[in-house]
């Protein structure tokens, strides 16, 4: 499977996401923000980060970089997308998520592993998982609070659009399991043609046994199925 | 009575948010544009009716907490 | 302008200082030239003050490739790696603005381990604050917290590992000091020496505004009433532009096309110019109407001085230009031929085709003055502490107090605000005696720590000064890593006071003893002197830096029990020794007595053997015995464990405080499972290692025989209240 990572200038998970690609033997390639063209790709990743040092909005000037028109372009025509923390604050500045990222409402940034829930194990994504799985991941951002309207928050539950959300180690989910005040505990979310995935949570992170655990893993492998 | 406040660095310090702003909306053809800024604004109402002591409890505020005198200006106005 | 002796003083120079200027220059310094030699000639810049003791530390050693002298030190851990960090302080900027202070340190640091073509793997940092019910504390805390987050989050370099401590001594004098790790390619290491003449001198990074102007002479001033107006002097952080000159930088790293290569850091253009042309025995000639500006009608000196962040400067080889102008477009930065190399010998200041200064470089580097401060030895204390006089505490009592202390408390609170995780190569993170980094796509790592203890150092700077060093080799022990080297952050009072002096004299006795022993060589460092207000100076402070090797990659022991119903043995011997301890000061709030004897011998085998039976793979988690006693090291191995402990009363000790809050040194804790038991006893025996048996693992309860009984939940949460209510 073909892969690419766009990396904007303050990106710096981009490394990170092709280190775990390639150990799944993705065959992956780096695009620089300036390109005007993409490589044929059957997913394109945008990396975690501070693309624009977060300036302005998070996610929002890279939202305007001269790539992202091809990125809107192949998303749209079904090709499957990736945004991880940062890459998800640029899918929702681009409008190809709907929604947006706010900041975490203690007002801090938040580094630990956190455990989330798969709400849906049937997209490209994530249909190496268990429905309800519990995963033990890392999150690490500043604005990770999803908020949406009412009207998509209805869309979301009822097309089953909701990818992860955020629980304790039994599954529980309650305002004390929510790390950053997330609508509904959402850590993650499809659009309606479910090839698009935006997450705050760092799959890439998770690849590894002795770095942390292998909970990762299976979002890689689900899209090689 | 209802104020307005803006928060701006001061002159001379750099501000690396506006700058970031700046050159996107250069490199997006807006190519009259000069020089950006970014800044902060307050819309605070407040319970006194004379204008001057409304405005000094403000401007108390702005020194207390609204705004880091280190590195920002401010202006006080009424709306 | 006319010089007066005011503008002298204004530039932190002494009348005498300047008639020595005169000499060199053999006529009046202009105003641009007086700026000069103030920013060289300060504390900061040239170690006037600490030279002279700085030379006795040994920098030496089969592992050193380069010690101090360069933008940071450089050390080889085999194969083709070389890991390359520094420590520095940003002590006063932080006091003045927190936030912006504490991210330019660790942006400045950062700059320093990249220069030399290392890719940045870790930060760390050590920062002291006052009392925490002193009315500052909570929002300096809060300012350096979130200053240190933003600028190593946003650039993507994990934080890893830290010391936070509270002590009123700080109260008008915070400490913020970084530390930066990089990893490099031995062969391809960048130094600022430069070489050839008429090679082009580039300017590249960001854009040169009026920040921080005199920043290095204010580092070197104690504050007073009034350091609230210096306040506009301090720069901001911009972490993206880093980010963007840090991958450039790499990437012109790549081929042949530096010469030499100088972050601009404290005095800017001022300290990088003239110490690139000095260590290469040539001149520098600038035209500074091609400086990139951000302001306008910024004067020469402005330029000189600024110390805007986030730039560096080059000596490129003979037609590279073109080659280099294109990387530095590519990440947006400014790129500019602004001088060249001469055979002059001087620094040549050209604005508008016009010189406006030029002094001889050898005047502002080897010629800058050196004192041999007055001095005075510490008499050791003669207070004894006799425990009998003191009221009587339980000993849960006393253990709630310590784990509930600000000092004590969990950092979670702070480390949940770094992020440790990024590039996916921290093996072990904060929360351990030190953090340990993979070598990217390598089976290695290396471990680090910074380590402290200015209430040891202030009672007896040398007992103090070689505890440190201890310690951090102790720290690097537990996770396994052989210590390799360190680096030192000294912050000391004002040093034209004799008292201050003779503790950083001593303090620097110590280190060195320590370090000579140990073979654990001095590298690299920063001296950071006039830490305090009004005459009041900080305790003093040496932190140490120390970084390890892994040679062979393992799941990391970290210091949490791992198993039900393993063996605890206390590697070293217990004496007892209260004075100066955490147990006194918490319950008692008595801070007397002289620190811990340090028994280097002891040290050293304990040590080494530790490191043996973790080669062997014989233990399942060990911690080092500081700060707190046995009692607290044992709960702190019982966090983030689902096990407890049941400890023995000791056979000999009468006085149990003594037993389980003495800080004798050269102690670990080690769990051992029951099966490897024999194995690792022979080992200890064979070595002539002093061990006892003090318990072992169990469920749910700390447990002394007869005297405590606490379930670890309590521990727990008595451990992490403090922060999260502060």
């Amino acid at each position: 499977m073909r892969s690419s990572v766009i990396v904007f200038p303050g990106s710096n998970c981009d490394r990170d996401i092709a280190v775990a690609l390639e150990k799944m033997q993705f065959k992956n390639q780096m695009v620089w923000h300036k390109e005007t063209k993409l490589p044929k790709s059957d997913l394109i990743v945008l990396p975690g980060g501070f693309s624009y040092g977060d300036y302005l909005r998070s996610g929002a000037i890279a939202g305007k970089s001269l790539i992202i028109d091809e990125v809107i372009k192949e998303a749209n025509a079904g090709c499957l997308i990736l945004g991880i923390c940062n890459g998800f604050q640029i899918l929702t500045e681009t409008g190809l998520l709907k929604g947006t990222l706010l900041r975490n409402k203690n007002l801090k940034f938040i580094n630990k592993d956190v455990h989330v829930k798969v709400i849906n194990n049937e997209t490209k994504f994530s249909n190496k998982y268990k429905k309800n799985q519990i995963l033990n991941i890392n999150i690490a951002h500043n604005e990770g609070n999803y908020f949406t309207n009412s009207k998509h928050l209805d869309q979301l539950k009822k097309d089953n659009l909701i990818a992860f959300k955020y629980c304790n180690e039994d599954g529980k989910i309650n305002e004390s399991t929510n790390p950053n005040g997330s609508l509904e505990s959402i850590a993650g979310i499809y659009n309606s043609k479910k090839n698009i995935l935006g997450m705050m949570p760092h799959p890439e992170r998770m690849v590894e046994e002795i770095v942390s655990n292998k909970d990762g893993i299976n979002l890689f492998s689900s899209l090689l199925s | 009575m209802k104020f307005s406040v803006t928060v701006t660095l001061k002159k001379d310090v750099l501000d690396p948010q506006g700058k970031v702003v700046e050159n996107t909306l250069m490199n997006m053809g807006m190519k009259d544009l000069r020089n950006i800024r970014q800044g902060k604004y307050f819309q605070i109402e407040v319970d006194e009716n004379d204008q001057s002591l409304a405005e000094k409890k403000i401007d108390l505020m702005c020194k207390k907490l609204l705004v880091n005198l280190i590195i920002e200006d401010y202006k006080i106005n009424k709306i | 302008m006319k010089i007066t002796n005011k503008i002298i003083e204004k530039h932190g120079l002494k009348l005498e200082e300047y008639e020595n200027i005169k000499r060199l220059l053999q006529r009046e310094p202009n105003l641009l030239e007086l700026g000069i030699f103030s920013a060289m000639w300060n504390e900061h810049c040239s170690y006037k003050s600490s030279r002279l003791h700085l030379k006795k530390l040994p920098t030496k050693g089969k592992q050193v490739i380069q010690g101090p002298g360069e933008n940071a030190g450089v050390i080889d851990i085999g194969d083709d790696d070389a890991i390359i960090f520094k420590i520095e302080s940003h002590n006063h900027p932080s006091y003045i603005e927190p936030y912006q202070g504490a991210a330019t340190g660790v942006g400045g640091i950062l700059r320093d381990v990249f220069t030399m073509g290392a890719r940045p793997i870790a930060l760390l940092n050590s920062i002291h604050f006052g009392s925490p019910d002193h009315p500052k504390t909570k929002s300096l805390l809060n300012g350096v917290v979130s200053g240190i987050g933003g600028y190593g989050n946003c650039i993507g370099i994990p934080t890893v590992a830290g010391e936070t401590k509270f002590n009123a001594t700080y109260n008008e004098n915070i400490l913020v000091n970084a530390m930066a790790v990089g990893h490099a390619n031995k062969n391809k290491i960048f130094y600022s020496k430069a070489k050839g003449v008429n090679k082009s001198v580039v300017y590249v990074g960001s854009k040169t505004g009026r920040d921080g102007i005199h920043g290095a002479s204010m580092a070197s001033a104690e504050f007073d009433e009034n350091s609230d107006e210096k306040k506009p002097t301090v720069q901001v952080g911009d972490p993206f532009t880093e980010k963007l000159l840090l991958e450039a930088c790499l990437e012109l790293m790549k081929d042949n096309s530096i010469i030499s290569i100088q972050d601009m850091g404290a005095a800017g253009l001022t300290s990088s110019s003239v110490e690139m042309a000095s260590k290469g025995g040539l001149g520098m000639e600038l035209e500074l109407d091609k400086v990139p500006c951000r302001e306008e009608n910024m004067t020469p000196y402005e330029m000189m001085l600024s110390e805007s962040q986030e730039r560096m400067l080059i000596i490129l080889d003979d037609g590279k230009e073109n080659s280099a102008k294109k990387i530095f477009e590519k990440w947006d930065l400014d790129f500019v031929i602004i001088g060249k190399t001469t055979n002059t010998k001087n620094l040549t200041l050209k604005f508008n085709n016009k010189i406006e200064g030029e002094i001889p470089i050898n005047a502002l580097a080897s010629k800058a003055p050196v004192y041999d401060r007055e001095w005075v030895k510490k008499k050791p204390t003669k207070e004894k502490i006799n425990l009998k006089d003191l009221k009587k505490i339980k000993i849960e009592d006393a253990l709630v107090k310590i784990l509930s202390s600000p000092n004590h408390s969990n950092k979670s609170w702070i480390t949940n605000q770094y992020d440790q995780s990024v590039m996916c190569d921290t093996i072990q993170k904060s929360g351990s005696d030190a953090a340990i980094i993979r070598i990217h796509n390598k089976d290695k790592a290396i471990a680090v720590s910074v380590d402290s203890s200015a209430n040891y150092c202030k009672s007896n700077p040398i007992l103090g000064g070689k505890q440190i060093v201890c310690e951090n080799w102790r720290n690097l022990i537990t996770v396994g890593a052989k210590p390799l080297a360190i680096t030192n952050c000294l912050n000391f009072g004002n040093p034209e006071n004799k008292e201050v002096m003779g503790e950083f004299t001593e303090c620097l006795d110590g280190i060195k003893e320590a370090c000579e022993f140990l073979n654990y060589p001095v590298v690299s460092g920063n001296v950071s002197f006039y830490n305090g207000t009004n005459k009041k100076n900080i305790f003093p402070t040496p932190v140490i830096g120390g970084v390890g090797l892994i040679k062979k990659l393992f799941k990391p022991l970290g210091h949490s029990f791992k198993k039900d119903k393993s063996k605890l043995i206390l590697i070293g011997k217990t004496f007892g020794h209260l004075e100066q301890s955490c147990f006194l000061k918490e319950n008692y709030s008595i801070n007397k007595g002289m620190p811990p004897e340090i028994n280097l011998l002891n040290e050293k085998n304990n040590g080494e053997n530790l490191l043996k039976l973790i080669d062997k793979n014989l233990i399942l988690s060990s911690h080092d015995v500081s700060n707190g006693g046995l009692l607290v090291t044992v709960s702190e191995m019982i966090f983030n464990s689902n096990y407890g402990a049941k400890l023995h009363k000791p056979k000999k000790l009468t006085s149990l405080c003594e037993y389980f809050f003495g800080e004798d040194q050269a102690r670990y804790v080690v769990e051992i499972d029951e099966n490897n038991y024999s194995k690792a006893e022979k080992i200890l025996k064979d070595n002539n290692i002093y061990y006892e048996m003090i318990g072992n693992t169990q469920k749910d309860y700390l447990e002394i025989d007869g005297e405590l009984k606490i379930s670890t939940k309590d521990l727990f949460k008595v451990n992490n209240k403090w922060y999260n209510n502060y």
